[in-house]
């Protein structure tokens, strides 16, 4: 038999198929033609053509979070390459599997200052899990298999692959072989616990009077929500999610205390201050979690479960470290409790639970409205929880309204709250909404944003009306950054250097420029009918902007310096 | 407290500026750093002096781990353990009893003189950094060095212990 001989731009997209990719976001630009012209010619692989390459890796980045598969982006050399490094950073800081291929100048320009030449590999090296540098056709199909299995396994991450020019044109001819099914000697992730940490966590969890879990995005990545449900409910303890661990267990599950950290609930950070044993499962005992880390909790034993050795003892020290994939790890745990006969100790639960009640008691997250004032902000999350029934994609951008969204939409599933959290990168909201929508074409996919956050990429929207994407995008309108407002308000003596918007654009004209429909909403009494009518809009493309309270401030929020559950209730009200 | 650690990595281009950049970007400090293949030519070995405390020994060495070209990463320090340097330094040797006092250093150190020229010797030495500072201290006394370069350290634990795949 003889091997079909192929140009290097087909065997990207050979090797892609291979790697059973449906989607690719980009952007076409002179290094990478050769690749368009190959991806024109089949039609197994739909390109996606954005209007920024950013939003492309955005756009990438929430197909990733919804589906778990990798997203991936495909962009030319020098600016389209370098307009994807903060997506790049984006998925790296929340750990998302992403691969970006990158167009390069000649092999034999390379280091000349060529046209449109940049060190993409070099420009991104902080900001990815690796990345691959092709130098002949020989190296393409094993590069992106490798890259695909990188970005997919151990910790997740972004890997960027360069594609000089002379390895794509139709001149070079290689056979063509690709092995999908890697092994490197250089990498490999531990999945199992070791079984003396499972047994000293398991009699550490058996003995806690006072056990709290703190679980994170590890549990979102991993699939392991059913199984931490199943953890939760042996152990009978109260379950706190971080802002990138939300619907790791429902929102509405009766030991569910809510979000922590620093827009965290009283009831979830105090539990954590008052634990005797914190179960931190997939997280990284983030800063905006901690607070002061000299004051976090002195008095926990804190087992820490991660598929990263490197996030374990990072910012706190952890008394019993796990390296494993969470997943895996808590079905160890699981059965090493039966080994033990674990009985849940009823009579600590109780005492336990009081207290953790006694805090919900103080309803941390409520606000009031009065039904002449301007709309609060909490109030449409709620409307929205209400009108999707709790069963909506929801994609955030970054700020206040990223915050009152986290709090008052209670996620009954993983992977259905999309943010930036570890970067908090405005104008990743409707990007990822698109890429989420693209995935799911028949679920409610909601793009919730600010005034500022929507600017950062609303070009989007002529990618929406060319692919069909009839994302329902939800402007929380402040007419301000709100949330630079807010920090001005509390720590800057209320000087509002830069934070208000005196030239916003009409939005709906702008959505209706595009092709799509816009709807306002000024007034608390028509808020639900508005929105139910957005809704009620399955084909189209809805901009619903809503003027919301400008003065409303995201609470409770953790007093700088402070321990984690010191924390502002209100202006000038301490927990 | 200073502390030597060894690097086992694949011997590909940018794996060096992996651990440079990692370095760099999360402020650890680097002593010296000395890099070369090893017998097997698709791996390369390469020592790092650096210093901290626990707490960041800890993350250097699971930072450096981290990254996906390290196959290997061993702290040395604490075992027993051969640790070397390589010094040249060059010295003014401008007339005779200069000469015959570098000439004597050079041999109480047990090192050789490698070059002569009409003015200045270069002389060679090899060992553990305090013994290369020892005798830098003991040449400025008696003369003016000119120019000096350093290897970096190297190390190898002792014994049956060996850093390989
Ligand atoms: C790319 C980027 N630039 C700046 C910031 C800093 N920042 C955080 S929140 C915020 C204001 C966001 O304003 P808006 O989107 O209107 O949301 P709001 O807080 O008003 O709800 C800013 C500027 C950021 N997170 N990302
Ligand atoms: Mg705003």
């Amino acid at each position: 038999m003889t091997t079909e001989l192929l140009t290097g731009a087909e065997m990207v997209v050979k090797s892609l198929s291979a790697l059973k990719v449906k989607y690719i976001f980009g952007y076409p630009g002179g290094s990478v033609l050769d690749i368009y012209d190959a991806i024109f010619q089949q039609d197994e692989i739909e390109h996606i053509l954005v209007r920024h390459e950013q939003a492309a890796t955005h756009m990438a980045d929430g197909y990733a979070r919804a589906t778990g598969k990798v997203g991936v982006v495909l962009a030319t050399s020098g600016p389209g390459a370098t307009n994807c490094v903060t997506g790049i950073a984006t998925a790296y800081m929340d750990s998302i599997p992403m691969v970006v291929l990158a167009g390069q100048v000649a092999s034999s320009l390379i280091g000349n200052d060529a046209f449109q030449e940049t060190d993409i590999v070099g420009c991104t090296r902080p900001i990815i899990k690796h990345s691959f540098s092709c130098r002949s056709l020989a190296d393409i199909p094993d590069a992106l298999s490798k890259a695909f299995y990188l970005a997919s396994t151990g910790r997740p991450g972004p890997v960027v692959v360069e594609l000089p020019k002379d390895i794509l044109i139709p001149q070079n001819k290689g056979p063509f072989n690709i092995n999908t099914d890697i092994t490197m000697r250089s990498y490999n992730p531990n999945i199992k616990g070791h079984p003396k940490q499972i047994t000293k966590a398991a009699q550490a969890i058996a003995s806690a009077k006072k056990l709290v879990i703190y679980s994170g995005g590890g549990i979102v990545l991993s699939d392991a929500s059913a199984l931490l449900t199943t953890l939760a409910e042996t152990l009978k303890a109260p379950v706190t999610n971080t802002l990138m661990g939300l619907g790791g267990i429902s929102g509405t599950h009766k030991q569910f205390v809510g979000m922590l950290g620093m827009h965290g609930s009283l009831e979830a950070n105090k539990s954590m201050a008052n634990a005797d044993v914190i179960l931190a499962l997939g997280v990284r005992f983030d800063d905006r979690v901690t607070n002061n880390v000299e004051k976090f909790c002195p008095n926990a034993t804190i087992i820490h479960v991660d598929i990263d050795p490197s996030s374990i003892s990072k910012t706190i020290n952890a008394h019993i470290p796990v390296v494993g994939l969470v997943k895996i790890v808590m079905q160890q745990l699981l059965d090493e409790l039966k080994v033990i006969n674990f009985v849940a100790d009823e009579e600590a639960l109780t005492q336990w639970w009081q207290k953790i009640n006694e805090w919900r008691a103080v309803k941390s997250m409520s606000y009031e409205q009065d039904d002449n004032e301007k709309i609060k902000p909490q109030r449409v999350v709620e409307s929205l929880y209400k009108i999707t029934q709790g069963d909506a994609y929801l994609c955030s951008d970054v700020g206040q309204h990223q915050m009152f969204a986290a709090q008052h939409y209670p996620f009954a599933k993983p992977r259905q709250w999309i943010n930036s959290g570890g970067a908090g990168t405005m104008g990743f909201g409707l990007p990822a909404a698109m890429g989420v929508k693209l995935a799911f074409p028949d679920k409610h996919v909601i793009c919730i944003t600010g005034d500022g956050s929507i600017q950062m990429n609303i070009q989007e929207l002529s990618t929406c009306l060319q692919y069909k994407l009839p994302v329902v995008i939800v402007t929380l309108n402040n007419r301000s950054l709100g949330m630079v407002r807010q920090w001005q308000d509390m720590v800057y003596g209320g000087r509002h250097s830069s934070s208000y918007m005196e030239s916003l654009p009409d939005f709906i004209k702008v959505a209706e420029a595009y092709g799509h429909i816009g709807i306002k909403i000024d007034h608390l009494s028509e808020l639900d009918d508005k929105l139910a009518q957005a809704f009620a809009i399955k084909d189209r493309l809805v901009f619903v902007d809503i003027m919301v309270d400008e003065k409303e401030h995201v609470y409770p929020m953790q007093i700088r310096t402070g321990a984690i559950d010191e924390m502002w209730l209100k202006k000038g009200v301490k927990a | 407290m200073r502390r030597i650690l060894s690097i086992l990595m694949e011997n590909e281009p940018g794996s060096l500026s992996r651990i440079v950049g990692l370095f760099s970007q999360r402020a650890f400090n680097i002593e010296s750093l000395t890099v070369a293949p090893t017998n097997d030519n698709s791996l390369s070995r390469m020592t790092i002096t650096t210093s901290g405390d626990d707490k960041v020994l800890e993350q250097i060495v699971k930072q450096v781990n981290k990254l996906i070209d390290v196959i290997k990463i061993i702290d040395i320090t604490d075992r027993q353990h051969i640790e070397r340097e390589l010094l040249l330094v060059k010295v003014n040797a401008m007339n005779d009893t200069t000469r015959t006092e570098v000439k004597r250093l050079t041999d109480i150190f047990r090192g050789n003189i490698v070059d002569i020229g009409k003015q200045v010797y270069t002389v060679q030495l090899t060992g553990n950094a305090d013994k290369l500072n020892a005798f830098i201290d003991a040449l400025q006394h008696e003369t003016e060095i000119i120019e000096s370069a350093r290897s970096g350290c190297v190390g190898l634990a002792r014994g049956d212990k060996a850093l390989r795949i």
